[in-house]
């Protein structure tokens, strides 16, 4: 039997990248938030350089409720669904944003016109047949406030490419404009990355120093990053990293407005007859609770977000919650972040240290930012290198068929070689489609007996041609660099599970192809607000969390500024 | 807390571990005075085998393996990351002892794999030369790996690239991983490739050295900044819990 707690204003599921920045305009208006979190607090001291830890046994995202809700996939309905080895969500107040790497972009403003720009410039019959795209809601106009709200208030360090019009040198003169610089410089570089850059410029392109939510100097009571590595899946010892665990939060926490509640597994949305959410059930230990809200944030992952709807079964929704359209689970897609180049130099590049965020970005090969017209896709790739290097990763480096991968002399070639390797990381644009989509596993349950989310999604020609382009691209940045030998990988097939997970719950003024309207709440469910990546509709050619917070904080602002509409 | 799990602080503010937690040395993972020694100042240079083996004086029983599946296990791991050259290997730096505290823990999952593997590979080993795996000469242990990583001991099919490439990484995990784990003694993985160790602050000064920049000598769990024993305030600056 389940213990009824008393009613608040609002109840945020999920106290990670998204719900840790939404609760702080909630209290900033005097509203009364519970955050449910399924993990618990992290301590610095839990951020150890520790690459046996963060990246051999998949910690810290390897506890509990992610861990036994890992999804399965397949490429399409012919194949059957296997659950894979790990969890992209992360459980912990602060989720995601403690141990991601951080890059904080905002998305183009060609991202949120994909269908009405191709089609101006090049046609509609550009646009692959197959796909379910369609244009955002709104333009990167209506975001810009908002992104520059969680720049100032996470801190993300970056160079400014464009303040309202104006072209800045030495930012990225793609970028839509900006109201004001970023609240701190870009992170330094590095020897590899002034390298790179230098061989970027010979080839006539212009690289910048990629924009982190880590801090580049002291900002607020936290201090500039030590750049001592670790940053992949390792949270940040000294708190530089921004992550809403050392932010938002307790920021938020300061008004009294905010109760965390950690190691609450939420078990389903509650809902009445007449269609609206009523609060939040969920397990703690081995309680039963059920938190009464008048407005209720879903704040998880995007594959929990879907998941939880389609447990939240009642009489009004037969196939879940603000499903009745059969939207929840549509427009899925894992981002294309696969299909890297691989280099070899000839010569040590001093990459042991620093982090995956500090590197450098050439922005000319994705978006719209280059002539599609003879080309055979839409959109691009995003080519980043950076520095950071482990030393059991640095002795698995591949061979280059150079030599064999053990024996002696394997091992006089990771002696000369462990430092003289760097793989890209090319992020491209990826679309949904139609047939690839989100359900509940019929066969795979969770410890509780609920089924995981099963991942039914590949990509298609238009990400394998961007993949072989943007390949073509970076073998040419890494020969102008004086690499001596390439590694080109495979062009990408199954999506599998990802940490840029996006779609699910798309945000749309149709409420016959998207779940969510405008301002992120639910068609279907007018004080459901939902928050995160699932939301979004399109991926650009960057990461996806920074522009996940700002739509976040602004459904949050819309909840505040619209309450008794949306919640009374 | 007592004063050997202090780190001192050099002048330019840099924890530099002359000492040992209790803890490591329990563990097996600690260092000698003279191996302390060597760890202060210099570039990194492979240590000459001699040298590392004579510091190997720690007793410390396996766990899960048994004496001959150790034995196997070692001869294996010494033929992937051989010292044969004059420079540690993974026996020395007991990547054995990695896998077996892992086989207990995180790897549980691959102990069987391993028993029947190991097994095979000295059942096989009889067959073909009446001897133990380790017992066999460096080249006829070549011989026998090579013949796995192609999937030609048809006899015996656990003995194939799947199972190697297991033991493979598992070496190389531990001959490279944090020392707290039971392997890279001595950091002589780290020495081999050439990587200066853990610090907690990086400078664009010390990054620039690469390879030539001394190495730190120091498994993350000796910084107090992330030691699990329990909290003495005054020396952790920025540990402790936030938010509540």
């Amino acid at each position: 039997m389940a213990t009824e707690l008393p009613r608040t204003d609002v109840v945020v599921i999920g106290l990670g990248a998204v719900g840790g920045v939404a609760v702080l305009p909630l209290v900033s208006a005097g509203l009364n938030v519970i955050g449910l979190e399924a993990g618990g607090w992290f301590s610095t001291r839990d951020f150890a350089p520790d690459e046996v830890r963060n990246n051999l046994r998949d910690w810290p995202q390897a506890v509990p409720k992610a861990k036994r809700e890992i999804p399965t996939s397949r490429a399409n309905i012919n194949f059957e669904a296997i659950q894979g080895g790990g969890h992209p969500m992360m459980n912990g107040v602060g989720g995601t944003s403690m141990h991601y790497w951080a890059q904080s972009w905002r998305l183009n403003p060609w991202d949120f016109k994909v269908v009405s720009e191709t089609t101006n410039r090049y046609g509609a019959h550009r646009i692959p047949q197959d796909s379910t795209i369609e244009d955002w809601p709104f333009g990167y106009e209506e975001l810009e406030p908002f992104y520059d709200r969680v720049e100032y208030a996470l801190g993300v360090s970056g160079n400014a490419g464009n303040i309202n019009g104006k072209i800045i040198p030495g930012g990225n003169k793609f970028e839509g404009p900006r109201s004001r610089p970023y609240p701190m410089p870009g992170l330094r570089s590095s020897g590899f990355t002034d390298m790179m850059s230098d061989a970027a410029r010979e080839l006539g392109w212009e690289p910048f120093q990629g924009p982190a939510a880590i801090n580049s100097e002291v900002y607020g009571d936290r201090p500039g990053c030590f750049y001592h590595g670790f940053c992949d899946r390792g949270g940040c010892h000294v708190a530089a990293k921004s992550s809403t665990a050392v932010t938002t939060i307790p920021e938020a926490m300061k008004s009294g407005l905010l109760d965390v509640v950690t190691h609450a597994r939420v078990l389903r949305i509650l809902s009445d007859s007449s269609g609206k959410a009523t609060g939040v059930e969920y397990l703690r230990g081995n309680q039963v609770l059920v938190q009464p809200a008048d407005a209720v944030l879903l704040a998880s992952h995007t594959y929990e977000n879907t998941r939880l709807l389609l447990l939240s079964q009642s009489r009004e929704f037969p196939n879940g919650l603000a499903n009745n359209r059969g939207q929840v689970g549509q427009h899925y897609f894992s981002h294309h972040q696969g299909a890297p180049v691989l280099a070899l130099f000839p010569r040590d590049l001093n990459n042991w240290y620093g982090l995956p965020a500090q590197g450098v970005a050439i922005d000319e090969w994705a978006d719209d930012n280059f002539d599609h017209s003879d080309l055979d896709f839409i959109g691009g790739g995003n080519l980043w290198v950076h520095t950071n290097r482990r030393p059991i990763s640095a002795a698995k480096m591949p061979t280059f068929d150079r030599v064999p991968n053990w024996g002696a002399r394997w091992k006089a070639f990771i002696a000369e070689n462990a430092d003289r390797t760097n793989t890209s990381y090319i992020q491209k644009t990826t679309l949904p489609y139609r047939g690839n989509y989100l359900d509940l596993d019929p066969q795979v349950k969770d410890a509780l007996g609920f089924p995981v989310i099963r991942i039914t999604a590949e990509h298609r020609d238009n990400e394998q041609r961007i993949a072989a382009f943007t390949q073509d691209r970076m073998e040419e940045w890494y020969r102008a660099a004086g690499a001596i030998d390439i590694i080109r990988t495979g062009l990408g097939g199954a999506m599998g599970a990802s940490t840029h997970a996006y779609g699910g719950t798309r945000m749309g003024d149709d409420p016959t192809t998207n779940v969510t309207d405008r301002f992120g709440f639910a068609h279907e469910v007018k004080n459901l607000g939902i928050l995160g990546a699932s939301v979004m509709g399109t991926s650009g050619a960057r990461n996806p969390t920074l522009t996940a917070q700002a739509l976040a904080w602004r459904t949050a602002q819309h909840l505040v500024d619209n309450w008794q509409s949306i919640a009374g | 807390m007592s004063d050997t799990k202090k780190a001192r602080v050099d002048e330019a503010g840099e924890p530099e571990a002359l000492s040992l937690s209790r803890r490591n040395l329990l563990k097996g993972v600690g260092l000698t005075g003279a191996a302390l020694m060597t760890g202060t100042g210099g570039s990194v240079t492979a240590q000459p085998v001699a040298a590392a083996t004579q510091r190997i004086r720690v007793v410390e029983a396996f766990e899960t393996l048994t004496a001959a599946e150790s034995a196997t296990l070692d001869a294996l791991a010494s033929r992937i990351l051989p010292s044969d050259d004059g420079t540690p290997g993974a026996h020395e730096a007991r990547a054995v002892h990695y896998i077996d505290r892992a086989l207990t823990g995180a790897n549980a999952a691959s102990r069987d794999q391993y028993a029947v593997g190991l097994q095979a590979l000295d059942d096989y080993s009889m067959q073909q030369h009446g001897k133990l795996f380790h017992q066999l000469s460096p080249s006829e242990q070549d011989t026998i790996i090579e013949a796995m990583t192609e999937n030609q001991i048809t006899a015996f099919p656990m003995l194939g690239a799947g199972f190697f490439n297991m033991v493979r990484n598992h070496t190389i995990d531990g001959t490279f991983s944090d020392p707290y784990y039971g392997g890279n003694r001595d950091f002589v993985g780290w020495d081999l490739i050439g990587y200066p160790g853990v610090r907690i602050i990086s400078t664009p000064e010390e990054i620039r050295q690469g390879r030539g920049l001394a190495p730190s000598r120091q498994s993350a769990y000796d910084v107090a900044t992330y030691t699990k024993d329990p909290v003495d305030p005054a020396s952790v600056a920025q540990g402790g819990n936030h938010g509540h």
